[in-house]
Formats: C-alpha cells, structure tokens, sequence
C-alpha cells in the first residue's frame, strides 16, 4: 500500500545503536530506527520487550548506555537543561495512565503547559484549552478531577494535554491498555485525526496488533530489546519470520528460547508469562 | 577452618556495616544536591524562563503552615502546663517555686516550642511532602513534568522548601508565645502572682539570644523535613504499598533527624 506519507521527507527521530540496561542487565540491544516526518510509527512487541524503555530514552528520562539519539535534528545527549526543555515543548507524551496531576481539575491539567510557557492570558489559555478538549471529544469536562474520569476519558484528556503546544512530535505508550475494544477504537481515531488536523510526526508504543495495524504507516517489531522488522503494515503480514508470524497469530513460541528468558519467566520476571508448551 | 568461618562472617560484617555507610552518604549526597538544585532554581529559576511561582508558595504556606496553628497553638499550649506543673513540683522540694518562671522561659523557648514544632511538622507536611512526590513518581507525573519542559525541583520541591523555611520558624514563634501564655495561666493560678508580673519575669530572664536560638533550630529543623520527605518520595517503588512504605520512613527518619540535631546543639552551644 502507497502510504500517503511515503514521499522523501526529514526524519524527525533518528536512533542509532542504542543500548540500555537496567543495573546489569541489558534491555535494548543495538537498537537503530529512523522516523519520517508526518508519519504514525507503532513500536509493537510483547510486554517487557523494551518498548516503554525505548520511548523514555528518546524523550531524554533515561540516559543510554550507548548509542546516539536525535529527535528534531537534534543530539539529545549534547543538550543542556535549557535546550532540552526547549526541545520538550516540541513533544507532545500521552503516558500510559495518563499521568494527570490528580490535584488540578482537567482544565488546569490541559492549560499548564501554556501558564508555564507562554504569556497568554488567562481567557485565551481557557479558549485554547477548550479548543482542545473539543478535539478530543471531552468538551465540557474542564472543572473535573481526574479522579472523576473513566479510562478511556482520562487518556482523551492526556491527548488533549499533550497536543496543547501544538507538538512537532507525539508520543504514546500503550494508548489502548486497560480500554475495552471499542473505547480503544475511537482512540485509534482519534491519534489519526490528530494527525490529519496538526500534521504531526506520531510515535506509539503498543502490545495491541489490531491497533498496530489500523493506524500506522509503518510498523517496528521489538522483541526482547531488539528490531526484529521495520516495515509497513502490509511488509510485516507478508513476513514469512517465525517469531514475527507467531507474534501475529498470538501463539507462544514453540519451543522454549534462550535460558535466559526460560530464567526470567521462572522467576516470574516476564509478564508474559504463558506457560511453556 | 573455625578460623576462616570468622573471619568470613567479620568480612561480612564489615561489608554490610560499609555497604550501608555508603548508601548513608549517598542519601546525605543527594539531599545536598536536592538543596542545591531548589536553590539554584529559587535564585537563577526567573532567568531560566522558569521562576518558582509565589502561588505555590502561598499555597503550601497555607497547608504547611496556616492549617497546622490549631495543632500547634494546642500542644505548645499542653507543654507549657506540664512545664509549669513539672517546675513548680521539682523546685517546692528546695522551697524555690517562685524561680520556676526562668525555668519556663528558658525550656520553652530554646527546647521545647522548635522541636514540638518541629516534629508535628514532620508529622503532618514531611509525610504529605513523601507522599505527594512518591504519588506523583508512581503515577508518571513526575515524567510528565520533565518532558512538559517544566523542571520538577522547581515546580514542585522548591515552593515546598521556601513554604517550610518561612512558616517553621513562624509556627515556632507561635509555639513559644502560647507556651509561655499557657504556663502563666498555670503558674497564677498556682503561686498567686498576676499574669502582668509573670510576663515581667519571663522578659527579665529571656533576651533575643534564646529567641534566636530556638527560631535557629527550626530553621535547620524546616530543611531537614523537606529534603527528608523529598528525597524518600522520590525513591518510591513498588506502586501504593511503596508509597505507604516511604511516607512512614521519612516522618521516622524527620523526627529521628530533628532529636539528634536538637541534641547536637545542646551538646555544642548550651552547655
Ligand atoms: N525501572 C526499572 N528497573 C529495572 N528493570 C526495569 C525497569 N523498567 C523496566 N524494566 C525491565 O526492562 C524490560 C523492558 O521493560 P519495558 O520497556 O517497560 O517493556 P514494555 O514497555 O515493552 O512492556 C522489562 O523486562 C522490565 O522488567
Ligand atoms: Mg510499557
């Protein structure tokens, strides 16, 4: 499929040979990817397989232990405080929780990122924060608490919060964890909508395929902390890789694979933890 | 064989008792670099494009301090009795009851109006303090604040430490005002002299020094809750349970590091 995104473009994200590891043990292993302006890129893989690790070490939370990271032309690692937090005002992040501060209502939520960094008044921030929520079809809920939210309506309002500066770049770990099917498809939607309306690179981590495959143009394989195939939607259903195809099928691997993840799933480290055939 | 055996576990020894000086110093090292950082932000934050904003400081101001006057008024007010009581009941025994004002004066204000301050302080905002962060930690708001561009130290610890720095020793002053009321209301009704002429005696023995003294301590005390209750929330793991855990250590910790410090200062200047 001709992706409407396939024409020569900038990369908004380059990764190139990144490692890291938590304490002694490694969790991306010679990780190298680039993302095109404009395009939706799904990082997919089963749970523990790195891919929130991969987000937060190019969002800059975590340092690598190798490798060089550049998102928006630029070197992350090079950065100082203020350029980074320059840089951050570009990204648009959509935790997994939501990451709402519990004690501000939505409204206040979805307008800080304006009282910090802009001079606007007070009226216009609350236009804007409205014109947001509005995008993501939560108007009329500024004066909750988040508490006071469902599931699906407290991701809504982390995008609305996220897309607030007009970010060059959007991030999102596991839009769909914890929504039933259908209230995970109209965030689907949503992400494409967002990405029609602003024209945003956009970056999603997820374990969910049907998602994977409704939105992105191209799809990354992570598997135990590395790339197993880049490819659009259509590359990755025509990959003949046995671990690719039993990841499409949702079949546990056949046989049991290294000692070390034999190790982990005794020890019950691995979430995914189906037992061994 | 006996021999290596004991020597093995004195090995062991000795690298437990290392291993956990060096976790202590590590802990100490990042309260120094938390205190730096809110500093730097407090001082440097308006060049930054990032000032600490004075509605959070009023804000935490008013939990910090304002809502912790009834608390406070009470307690110092309870210790200014036992004081009182416990002064006249020593001194009768040499038929000196009528010195006990100084004892009062003196007690309250250099010992006892900072550190019960101090401690229901620790109680009520240091563990508020590991709790919001520690929260906020497992929640990923704390990430949410970093990759917003907005630093946490700033947003967040900062306003907490201006807000403890200035309402600790203000609660402290408080704190020796309605202890000394409270014992004087005791003392007349117990010796027979009238409140004007107690007040006349505590202000000739209690000069600016141990004023000074007192509202110096709560100072160190302020710092010492603050960087506690930041510095354990901020090491949260574990979701709720964990949050649970680091709130009941840093008011331990808090209240452990106000009495020793309290001590430290009797040793080096009282005496
Ligand atoms: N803070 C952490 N400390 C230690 N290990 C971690 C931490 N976070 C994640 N891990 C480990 O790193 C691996 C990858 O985690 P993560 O990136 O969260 O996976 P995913 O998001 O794909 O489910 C997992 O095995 C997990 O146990
Ligand atoms: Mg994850």
């Amino acid at each position: 499929m001709a992706s409407p995104h396939s024409s020569p473009r900038g990369k908004a994200i380059e990764v190139e040979h990144l490692e890291t590891q938590y304490g002694s043990r490694k969790v991306l292993k010679n990780v190298s990817l680039a993302v095109d302006d404009g395009e939706i890129m799904v990082v997919m893989g089963g749970s523990g397989s790195g891919k929130s690790t991969l987000m937060r070490a190019i969002l800059g939370l975590q340092r690598p232990t190798a490798g060089t990271i550049r998102v928006l032309g630029e070197d992350i690692a090079g950065l100082g405080t203020r350029k980074m937090a320059a840089l951050r005002r570009r990204f648009g992040v959509a935790f997994q929780g939501g990451a709402l501060f519990s004690s501000m209502t939505v409204g206040d939520n979805i307008m800080l990122p304006l009282r910090e960094h802009s001079d606007l008044d007070e009226r216009t921030m609350e236009i804007m924060a409205r014109i947001k929520l509005e995008v993501v079809n939560l108007a009329g809920f500024e004066n909750l608490m988040p508490s006071e939210l469902s599931g699906g309506m407290l991701k809504r309002a982390a995008f609305a919060r996220a897309i607030i500066m007009d970010p060059k770049i959007l991030f999102c770990d596991e839009p769909s964890a914890g929504l039933d099917p259908v209230v995970s498809s109209t965030i689907d939607d949503l992400i494409l909508r967002l990405r029609e309306a602003m024209d945003m690179t956009v970056v999603v981590v997820t374990h969910d395929l049907d998602s994977a495959f409704k939105i992105a143009d191209r799809i990354t394989i992570l598997d135990e902390g590395r790339i197993l195939f880049v490819g659009t939607p259509d590359e990755v259903r025509a990959q003949k890789n046995q671990r690719i195809q039993d990841l499409l099928n949702r079949r546990p691997p056949e046989e049991a694979l290294d000692p070390e993840a034999y190790l982990r799933r005794l020890t019950g480290e691995s979430p995914s933890g189906e037992p061994v055939s | 064989m006996q021999k290596t055996e004991s020597a093995t576990a004195l090995a062991r020894t000795l690298e437990r008792i290392g291993r956990a000086c060096v976790a202590g110093v590590e802990e100490v090292g990042t309260w120094a670099a938390v205190l730096g950082e809110a500093t730097f932000w407090t001082v440097a934050g308006r060049a930054f494009g990032q000032p600490v904003r004075m509605a959070a400081v009023f804000r935490e101001m008013m939990d910090i301090g304002i809502r912790a006057i009834p608390i406070i008024a009470v307690m110092s007010a309870t210790i200014g009795v036992m004081l009182a009581i416990q002064g006249i009941y020593t001194l009768r025994i040499f038929g000196a009851e009528w010195s006990v004002t100084i004892g009062i004066a003196l007690s309250m204000t250099r010992e006892f109006a900072p550190m019960i301050t101090g401690i229901l302080v620790a109680g009520r905002s240091g563990s508020a303090l590991a709790a919001r962060v520690g929260t906020m930690k497992i929640n990923q708001e704390i990430d949410a604040l970093d990759v917003m561009g907005i630093n946490p130290v700033r947003f967040l610890v900062a306003p907490a430490l201006i807000a403890l720095l200035v309402m600790v020793p203000a609660l402290t002053f408080l704190a020796d005002v309605t202890g000394l009321l409270a014992a004087g209301l005791y003392v007349r009704s117990a010796l027979d002299i009238s409140l004007p002429a107690y007040w006349q005696q505590i202000f000739e023995f209690l000069n600016l020094n141990h004023l000074v003294h007192g509202l110096g301590k709560s100072f160190i005390f302020a710092v010492l809750i603050g960087l506690i209750g930041i510095v354990n929330g901020s090491s949260v793991s574990g979701g709720a349970e964990g949050v649970g855990r680091v709130t009941t250590r840093a008011v331990v910790q808090a209240i452990s590091a106000i009495i020793v410090t309290d001590m430290f200062f009797a040793f080096v200047v009282t005496r």
